[in-house]
């Protein structure tokens, strides 16, 4: 059970937080800068899908190599 | 008559129908284990890998409702509906720091449900049963309402076959379709929605690929869509001096639902399904593709707007039944060839039956750990424990059919308004005891009644038709969530109590230990 013992949060589990700023509703709430004809507010909440997932993605990769996590 | 009622459309839709009933039958012979053990009828033996959950979870998540009520809430009311996609973001972080730790110790200590957990962890019956009846009202509606799914899809093939009952009209495709879906998942148990759900899914895709490649080319391109809505629908109303306004109502929805998805007793199941904490992690990588597809299916609304549908003569019936809630039916006859058709209603009406599966049995799973085996029959054996749960889960099934069939669509809306309210309210037992014991049962059970109490008040006081409950700050309005609000009397309720009681009365009922959490 070593591998065990050391499993807990570390400083990297921050990372997991920053999808929270996706509920900062005034920074997007606007219609410009537009994408494709897009407005900003849902191209913006759109391309916090891909970038949480890579947040999660670095998470689970450290986790690993550390022997760290939930 | 509110669709074309085309044979190539409902021959499609039938063909699909039957492949997935052949599935549910034949998924009793998958990953074979003994029916006849709760845990093996009810969690699939917990033996479905990284692949299956992804479908399993997708199918049971991402529901009929959902596909039709979010574009719906968006092409009547705008913005306000996309707060489905800051709603999903939020959950995967979640998913992947605290549910592997559910896993692991429902694993090792045999526990099929949240209350099961919560029993074990704080040592009361009564806290559980609390969790457990929280659980089953709040799923219930959601089962009512995944009917309306099918409903909207079999209005939209045009299909009205109705036998009058007591002067009620009983709509015989509806009925049919959820007699099926209550025979294979009683014999089958979790492997039917779990089967079916591979099936669902790559319907859902395909049909959601086929939109946004054929339809933005026939409304001249995204610029166009988002052109033709209006600009008051376009943006949420900005805060004011006085009210943290529209913005603060969004923020708090997605955090309250992204919340509340995990507490669901149909989610745990699903989670507690899974053959290993890892199977978990790896989808809070995986599942956001679903978010992409709900993100495209929430835009179906504004393309509905942009094809005019809510105009056309051959749309009006169906609105005029079911609101909002056909305008992606209308939109899909009014883009789609008739075969395609087929398969876009079949994946709405499959999408309905995999979570109606998956609620049923998981609120047999509650009614049969947490009531029957806890206060009924305690010496009750493996087999009765998982005879119970499959009549349950059909006695689940009848309900929410009697439901939406006998009562107003209204009353499955409310319910299922304030379902979420109260779930969210066992967050505190579920979600905080996997990282602490030091609350108190009694406590807990005090928080559990303050939220919902809290909450219902205020559902009440908006006459139960919005759950955006305006709070005031001194001369700062603050609209919120009322399950977040709720949640947060909860909190204070719960810690203050436990403080107080922990002071007089020794609680240390814990039968688990901290190392079988990881």
């Amino acid at each position: 059970m070593a591998d065990r013992a050391r499993r807990g949060l570390r400083l990297h589990h921050l990372l997991l937080l920053l999808p929270l700023l996706v509920l900062w509703v005034p920074f997007y709430d606007r219609a410009e800068p537009a994408l494709a004809g897009i407005p900003f507010f849902y191209w913006y909440q759109l391309a916090w899908i891909p970038l949480t997932v890579v947040l999660v993605l670095i998470v689970f990769r450290l986790d690993r190599r550390l022997g760290t996590g939930p | 008559m509110t669709g074309p009622l085309d044979p190539t459309a409902i021959g499609v839709f039938v063909a699909l129908f039957a492949l997935v009933t052949v599935l549910g039958f034949i998924a009793a012979r998958w990953k074979r284990g003994d029916l006849g053990k709760l845990h093996e009828w009810g969690l699939g033996g917990r033996r479905f890998g990284t692949v299956v959950s992804w479908f399993l979870l997708g199918g049971d998540l991402y529901t009929a409702y959902t596909f039709v009520a979010v574009p719906a809430l968006v092409f009547g009311a705008g913005a306000t509906g996309f707060f489905a996609v800051p709603y999903c973001i939020v959950i995967w972080p979640i998913l992947y720091m605290v549910f592997p730790r559910l896993w692991s110790v429902c694993h090792k200590r045999g526990y099929v449900t949240a209350a099961d957990f919560v029993r074990g962890r704080f040592g009361s019956r009564t806290l559980a049963l609390a969790v457990a009846l929280t659980g089953v009202t709040a799923t219930m509606p959601y089962i009512a309402l995944q009917l309306v799914g099918i409903e909207v899809v079999i209005a939209g093939l045009g299909l009205h076959l109705s036998a009058n009952l007591a002067g009620i009209a009983i709509p015989l495709p509806l009925v049919i379709a959820f007699a099926v879906l209550a025979a294979y998942d009683y014999t089958s148990g979790l492997r039917a929605p779990a089967m079916i759900a591979i099936v669902k899914d790559t319907l859902i895709y395909f049909t959601v690929l086929a939109v946004i490649i054929v339809v933005p080319a026939q409304l001249g391109g995204y610029g166009h869509i988002f052109a033709s809505v209006a600009d008051a629908k376009l943006l949420l109303p900005a805060a004011t001096a006085g009210s943290l306004g529209a913005p603060s109502a969004y923020a708090t929805l997605a955090l309250g639902s992204a919340l509340a998805l995990f507490l669901y007793p149909h989610s745990i199941t699903g989670i507690l399904s899974s053959s290993g904490r890892e199977v978990i992690k790896r989808n809070a990588i995986l599942m956001p593709a679903y978010a992409v597809a709900l993100g495209l299916i929430a835009l179906m609304g504004y393309m509905a707007i942009a094809a005019g549908v809510k105009a056309m003569p051959a749309y009006a019936d169906g609105f005029k039944a079911f609101g909002p809630n056909f305008a992606v039916p209308a939109l899909l006859l009014q883009s789609f060839p008739a075969w395609m058709v087929g398969v876009a209603f079949a994946a709405i009406a499959i999408g309905a039956l995999v979570p109606a599966a998956i609620m049923s049995i998981s609120c047999a799973n509650l009614f049969t750990r947490n009531i029957y085996k806890e206060f009924i029959r305690p010496d009750c054996t493996e087999l009765q424990e998982s005879r119970v749960a499959k009549t349950t889960s059909l006695i689940v099934k009848a309900g929410g059919l009697i439901f939406i069939v006998a009562l107003p669509q209204t009353y499955a809306i409310v319910l299922q308004l304030l379902g979420g309210i109260w779930i969210i309210q066992t967050l505190p037992a579920v979600m905080l005891g996997l990282y602490t014991r030091s609350l108190h049962p009694w406590g807990l059970l005090l928080g559990l009644a303050a939220g919902v109490g809290t909450g219902t008040a205020m559902a009440g006081a908006l006459a139960f038709k919005s759950a955006t409950y305006v709070l005031h700050f001194g001369s700062l309005a603050v609209p919120c969530y009322a399950a977040v609000a709720a949640l947060a009397v909860n909190l204070i309720v719960t810690v203050v109590a436990s403080v107080a009681l922990n002071a007089f009365t020794r609680h240390h009922a814990d039968e688990t230990l901290a190392e079988e959490y990881v």
